[in-house]
Formats: C-alpha cells, sequence, structure tokens
C-alpha cells in the first residue's frame, strides 16, 4: 500500500454512490447498507454496460477471426489486458494472465510452475492469515509432491510475525505464498520486506491480492514479487474473471496449465507447438466480457483515485472501530497495527449468525462465518465472527446503521 | 421486525441462551455427530434406547441460537418416544422447516406442540440449515451412521 501523497483527494462519495445502481434499493424495508465488500463489490454502471456492450454491439471470438467484429473484441480484450499490467504496475502486458480469479491462479501457480519443481521434502512456506484458496491448492501438492507445508505464525493481534517467518526461509524452501491483505481480519501484511526476504534467498513468491489491488496501489515493479493474483469482482468488476501476474522468464519455463485452443501455434497427433506467452496459459475463448468488465472497473478505480480510495476507506475503519468497540459486549478481532477496511467482531452473548440475520433485517449486509479462513480465527481463538468491509462507496452514515443494528442483536438477546 | 420475531421466539432465545439436556452420556446406545462446514457448527447427539424406545437424550455443541435451540428441543421432545414416533416427528418437523410461508400444514404444526416455535424459520431460507441440523444428525444416530453428518 502506498503512502498517502499529494495524488490524493477526498472523493466525493455521493456522486461515486450513484454510480451503482444496486445502492439505491431497500431490503427488509430499510435503505440497503452494503458492508460484505470483501466478499464481492458492487458494480457501477461503468462496468455493467462495458459488458451489455460486449454483447450488444461487438461479440465475437477473439484472436482468430479475419472480420471486423471479431477485430473490435480482440482489441478490446487486449486493452483491458494493457490496463490491468498498468494498474498493477507490471512491465509487459504478456506478463497478465487472464485467470477465473485469484483462486485460479494460485493453484497454475501450484501446478504448472511448482509441481515439476518441487521434491518430497522441499518446503511450501505460507502464512496463518491465509484464505483457503492459499492453502489447499499447496495442500494437494503435499499429497502429489511430498511438499512440507510450513506456516508463519500471527501474534494475538493477528499481525505476522516477521522475525519467525524469516526464520522458516531455509534450504529447503522453493517457493513463498503470502496473502497481502487478509480477507478475515483486515491485516495488511508488510509485503515488501516479506517478498524482500525471501528473494534474498532466491527463493519465488506468489502474492495473494485478492483483498488489496481495489483498496491501495500495488505497484509490482516495486514489490518485486514473481507472481501477483487479483479477483476481478472484488474490485468493482465481474465475477469469474481475475488476473495472474507472472514474470515473464517463468512464465515462459512453465509448462502449459490447460490443454486446448488459443493456447497452441500448432497441432500434429505427434506434436503440438505451444502459443506465445500470455496465449499459452488461456486455453480456450476466454471469459472475453468478463476482461472487459475488469478493465472497466480498473479504469473506474484509477478514476476515483487510488490513493483516495485508501484513505477514505482507512477513515471508515477508524471511524468504525471507534462506535463498534464502544458497544457493550463487542469485541473487535484483528487489531494488527496496518489494517485495511476490514472489521471482524464478536458481540458476548450473539452468535455471529445470529447477528448477521439480525442487521440483515435491517438492511445491513455483512458476511458471518469463518470467512473461509478458519486457521486464522482458530488461531485467535474464535469460530466465527460478523464481518464488516468497506468500499469505496460506503459512508459514515452507513457505519452508524451497522452500529445501531449490533445494538438491536445485543437488545434481541439481551 | 415482525419477521425477526417470528424467528427468535421467546422459547428459541430460550433454549439457545440456556440449552437443556446439554451434556455428555456415558452408555448411549446411540450417537452421532452433525456439523455445517458453511458455519462451523456442531451438534454431537447421544441417545439411549431400550425397546425400541429413547429413554433418555442430550447434546453437546456449539452454534447459533437456532442450532442450539433445535438440539435443545429435539432432546426434549424424542425422550419417551418410540423410535418409529420420532421418525413420524421428525418428518414433520422436516416439512415444518423447508415449506414454502404460507404454505404450512396447520394440522401438523399444531402436532409438533412447541417445536411449532421453528415455524417462522422457513421465511429465512438461510437460516433453515441452522434448524435442521439436529434432525439430521438424529436420522444419523438412530440408523447408527458412523460418519459426521454434514449440512452440505
Amino acid at each position: 500500500m502506498s503512502e498517502i501523497d499529494d495524488k490524493e483527494r477526498p472523493l466525493d462519495v455521493e456522486r461515486l454512490r450513484g454510480d451503482f445502481p444496486i445502492l439505491s434499493q431497500e431490503v427488509n424495508g430499510k435503505p440497503l447498507v452494503y458492508l460484505d465488500n470483501a466478499a464481492t463489490t458492487q458494480k457501477p454502471t461503468a462496468v455493467i454496460d462495458s459488458i451489455c456492450d460486449y454483447y450488444r454491439e461487438y461479440n465475437s471470438n477473439i484472436h482468430r477471426g479475419v472480420h471486423t467484429l471479431s477485430q473490435r473484441a480482440t482489441d478490446a480484450y487486449e486493452r483491458a489486458r494493457v490496463r490491468t499490467m498498468d494498474f498493477l504496475g507490471a512491465g509487459r502486458p504478456e506478463e497478465i494472465i487472464f485467470v477465473r480469479g485469484a483462486t485460479e491462479g494460485i493453484n497454475l501457480v501450484s501446478q504448472a510452475y511448482l509441481r515439476p519443481r518441487i521434491e518430497p521434502g522441499d518446503e511450501i512456506v505460507i502464512s496463518t492469515l491465509e484464505h483457503h484458496s492459499n492453502i489447499v491448492p499447496w495442500q494437494l501438492l503435499r499429497e502429489q509432491a511430498g511438499a512440507v507445508l510450513k506456516v508463519a505464525p500471527v501474534d494475538d493481534n493477528g499481525a505476522i510475525d516477521i522475525q519467525a517467518y524469516k526464520d522458516l526461509l531455509g534450504e529447503r524452501t522453493k517457493f513463498v505464498s503470502l496473502v497481502h491483505v487478509s480477507n478475515a481480519l483486515g491485516t495488511i501484511n508488510p509485503i515488501r520486506e516479506m517478498v524482500a526476504m525471501a528473494r534474498e534467498k532466491e527463493i519465488p513468491v506468489l502474492v495473494d491480492g485478492a483483498q488489496a489491488a481495489a483498496h491501495g496501489r500495488v505497484d509490482i515493479d516495486k514489490l518485486g514479487c514473481d507472481f501477483y493474483t487479483i479477483s476481478g469482482h472484488k474490485m468493482y468488476g465481474p465475477t469469474g474473471i481475475g488476473a495472474l501476474y507472472g514474470k515473464a522468464q517463468l512464465l515462459e519455463e512453465m509448462p502449459p496449465y490447460h490443454g486446448g485452443g488459443e493456447m497452441i501455434l500448432s497441432v500434429t497427433f505427434d506434436k503440438t507447438e505451444y502459443n506465445r506467452l500470455p496465449y499459452k496459459f488461456e486455453a480456450g475463448t476466454p471469459d472475453i466480457a468478463g476482461a472487459i468488465g475488469l478493465g472497466a472497473a480498473l479504469e473506474y478505480i484509477e478514476e476515483a483515485g487510488i490513493e483516495s480510495i485508501e484513505a477514505h476507506e482507512k477513515n471508515l475503519l477508524d471511524y468504525a472501530t471507534a462506535a463498534v468497540s464502544s458497544i457493550d459486549g463487542v469485541e473487535i478481532i484483528g487489531r494488527a497495527p496496518a489494517k485495511a477496511g476490514i472489521l471482524s467482531f464478536i458481540i458476548d452473548g450473539v452468535h455471529p449468525h445470529d447477528a448477521g440475520t439480525i442487521l440483515d433485517q435491517q438492511g445491513v449486509a455483512v458476511r458471518a462465518g469463518h470467512h473461509c479462513a478458519q486457521p486464522v480465527l482458530e488461531r485467535l481463538g474464535v469460530q466465527a465472527t460478523v464481518r464488516a468491509s468497506f468500499a469505496l462507496y460506503n459512508t459514515r452514515e452507513e457505519i452508524d446503521l451497522l452500529a445501531q443494528g449490533i445494538t438491536k442483536a445485543v437488545e434481541v438477546f439481551a | 421486525m415482525s419477521g425477526l420475531r417470528d424467528l427468535y421466539q421467546e422459547l428459541i432465545l430460550d433454549h439457545g441462551k440456556s440449552p437443556r439436556n446439554h451434556r455428555p452420556m456415558d452408555g448411549c446406545t446411540h450417537q452421532a455427530n452433525g456439523f455445517n462446514p458453511v458455519c462451523g457448527d456442531k451438534v454431537n447427539l447421544y441417545l439411549s434406547c431400550e425397546d425400541g424406545r429413547v429413554t433418555d437424550a442430550s447434546f453437546e455443541g456449539n452454534g447459533c441460537a437456532i442450532s442450539t435451540a433445535s438440539a435443545s428441543m429435539l432432546t426434549q421432545m424424542v425422550k419417551g418416544k418410540s423410535v418409529e414416533d420420532i421418525f413420524e416427528l421428525r418428518r414433520m418437523v422436516g416439512a415444518m422447516l423447508t415449506s414454502s410461508p404460507g404454505e404450512h400444514d396447520q394440522e401438523e404444526i399444531e402436532k409438533l406442540g412447541k417445536l411449532a416455535a421453528f415455524s417462522g424459520v422457513c421465511e429465512f431460507p438461510g437460516r433453515v440449515k441452522c434448524a435442521t441440523l439436529a434432525w439430521h444428525t438424529l436420522d444419523a444416530a438412530l440408523k447408527d451412521d458412523e460418519e459426521t453428518i454434514s449440512t452440505e
């Protein structure tokens, strides 16, 4: 996440809210307060229109048609790739692979990069903060190749124990895969420092940016990681599309992940020649509309200003932390010094699912449960939390309604 | 808020807060473990049966108010009943929890006694599994199914 600099200007939240048609509805008779942005963000009209325009005006397959519509579709798809590259601060368009989301990005790296290289007893380092999507693909590799999974611990606040992480990086460490921002707690990892520690030992690093990239500047060039992956739907884009950045040299060395059309140059029954990057990793007709929608979402974020979004969400987090923790019986789970706009909490005597239902009846959408990150919740001694997560369109008034809803839940169960 | 009051009736809040028969059981004849992987709710159910009749029932576990109250009331309701009657009770509870709002069989619901407190749950589709977990676990216990029962 970048330092606040002169690019930061206050967001015009009221105007931006008007860009999101879904926000103007009532839910259960109350104005919708959407605070489940870590699960998925809402979509601005610009994104919705970009998808509709593609299907209404130039729907065509890409990279092979000689006709005009196919060329338009190809241009739009490749523009989305360049925009993703620029947005992430990567250097070359062919280093951006379109995937279904961060989950597929991680699976691609585990199977196409690491699996051919790993020997029984080799170690993969992750952290306690990981989402299940950055745990299970490595466990599969453990089963397939006898790899050993090492887990960097967190402290009681949910902040990474950086020294313990450093100590895990040893001679047998073949790969490091780390979350940038924890989806369950909001912890922002000191990711540059962590990547540098691994790179110093020439250990390749993947960063799971699913919860980070829409909430602060990701500069891959400065970050120095080997792979970085994002999910479009958590960044105001459509579901089913995401991107994997990989260093060209590593991507070149890797075998394809999926076989099929698009990823080949020529096929005979004796021999198939693979296509060049990035197409080697994009078998089959891709999610063209999704990529175009992702491009529109990134353009939207850039226009709003990622630094301004970061400052706005930090402001909301501070306000929400104060408002929610002042309610009797509420405990914030995850108090790392650096946090993104995610507030996880428990309420004494009220199970998170009951709290979620009561909040929903008041129009407030939150997530209740283990957030697909069971190990970190277990580490902090809870099975489930209520999670409110913020986006560029949220307001202090909405946080007041969240706090009122929590108070109501406490009353129901008093 | 009428919907909320339908869901969290006094009886459910009471059993959720102070579950009855919330204890392990030595020497039980039937036992099964239920788990909802989506939310982590757990119900470990114990039954003692004699001559085709449940003589004692208890549970351990943790979860939301709905799942805890459901397990608590289940243990009260099955005690003293024949296994045959319990399966019929289980069928009626299942029908109540999964029927569309407004399409309840009122006659059956009256037969359910205090379990009718759960009749509002069907209006909250996301919470139906909280209420059914204990009853799925009951099925497994009576059928001597040793696998953990999952709602998924």
